[in-house]
């Protein structure tokens, strides 16, 4: 994967498979300690202790169509090239936490890439599931919380046209704030 | 700055038109394969384009969708196209630019674009 935020659409879509109704996104940057931690951490059917042992092996998967399933190990190949770390922590019933740390500073990082893509398609695609998704660089952040947009939408779904847009916009304007008007390098 | 309270304005908008969106049987379904293989082989920019234009557009009568793996990695992105009543069109190794031409040529004109499809491709 070129960018972490297609890791992310990756990892967001067992979410989807594992019928969780909200998934929470957060990717918090620490500049003074050069790290970069995503998690997601939805409220799906959850994995035993012997499935979760299983996500990381590549030829472990729950579709039929291939006998491969690379989503969860390039995830976390992409953290652990940096000399950061991955974890997974589920149980039946209770839902799933994927969490990986990245070493910003170091020479394998793989881009952030574009996040706000990655978050607005989600939402596009599956306007039935909530999301609450942090974005956080030291001690400023910001937040889309899809439970707050339907209390103003009413009975408009989030996969409207013009919703996608807003949310587009909104997620831009946000992040150029975050970082003061300029990209950070490291990142983006 | 963008603030919740505009989508009250798109909510107040979305009423006064007629949305028939769902109930209509002549919806035309794109789906874009967001497996690993498809995110991978750069599948992001292409429903982003999907999407982007058809609400650019306004094709009220379009549903944009992801899918999973459907085994044809090597192909990917692929995108299918449903049209009511018509064969299903796969087309293979899409990418942005492709993708405006098929809503161009396919969705809005229903010409399908035979050259982006998997049948053109693997001669």
């Amino acid at each position: 994967m070129r960018e972490l935020s297609l890791n992310i659409m990756d990892i967001a879509q067992n979410s989807v498979r594992a019928e969780a109704s909200e998934l929470a996104i957060r990717c918090v940057e620490d500049t003074a300690a050069h790290t970069l931690t995503i998690e997601l951490e939805d409220n799906g059917k959850g994995m035993s202790e012997e499935q979760i042992a299983c996500v990381t092996d590549p030829f472990f998967t729950t579709r039929t169509t291939r006998k491969v399933g690379l989503g969860v190990p390039l995830f976390k190949m992409a953290a652990e090239q940096t000399g950061g770390s991955f974890r997974i922590t589920s149980a039946p019933g209770k839902g799933t936490l994927t969490a990986a740390v990245f070493n910003t500073d170091n020479v394998d990082m793989t881009p952030l890439g574009n996040i706000n893509a990655t978050v607005g398609l989600l939402i596009n695609a599956n306007p039935d599931m909530d999301f609450v998704f942090e974005r956080r660089i030291d001690d400023k952040s910001f937040t889309l919380d899809t439970k707050q947009m339907r209390e103003m939408l009413g009975d408009v779904p989030l996969n409207n046209p013009d919703v996608a847009l807003w949310i587009s916009s909104y997620l831009e304007e946000n992040e150029n704030d975050l970082f003061g008007g300029i990209t950070n390098e490291i990142i983006s | 700055m963008k603030s919740l309270a505009e989508l009250q304005a798109i909510r107040d908008k979305a009423r006064t038109q007629l949305n028939i969106r769902n109930e209509n049987e002549n919806n035309i379904r794109v789906l874009v394969g967001m497996a690993t293989c498809g995110i991978a082989a750069g599948a992001r920019p292409v429903l982003n384009a999907f999407v982007e234009e058809c609400a650019k557009r306004g094709l009220e009568n379009v549903t944009v969708t992801q899918t999973g793996c459907i085994g044809i990695c090597q192909y990917e992105p692929v995108v299918e196209v449903v049209v009511p009543g018509e064969e299903k069109v796969t087309y293979v190794k899409m990418d942005a630019e492709k993708a405006l031409k098929v809503v161009n040529d396919h969705l809005v004109n229903r010409n399908v674009v035979t050259e982006y499809t998997i049948g053109k491709y693997s001669e």
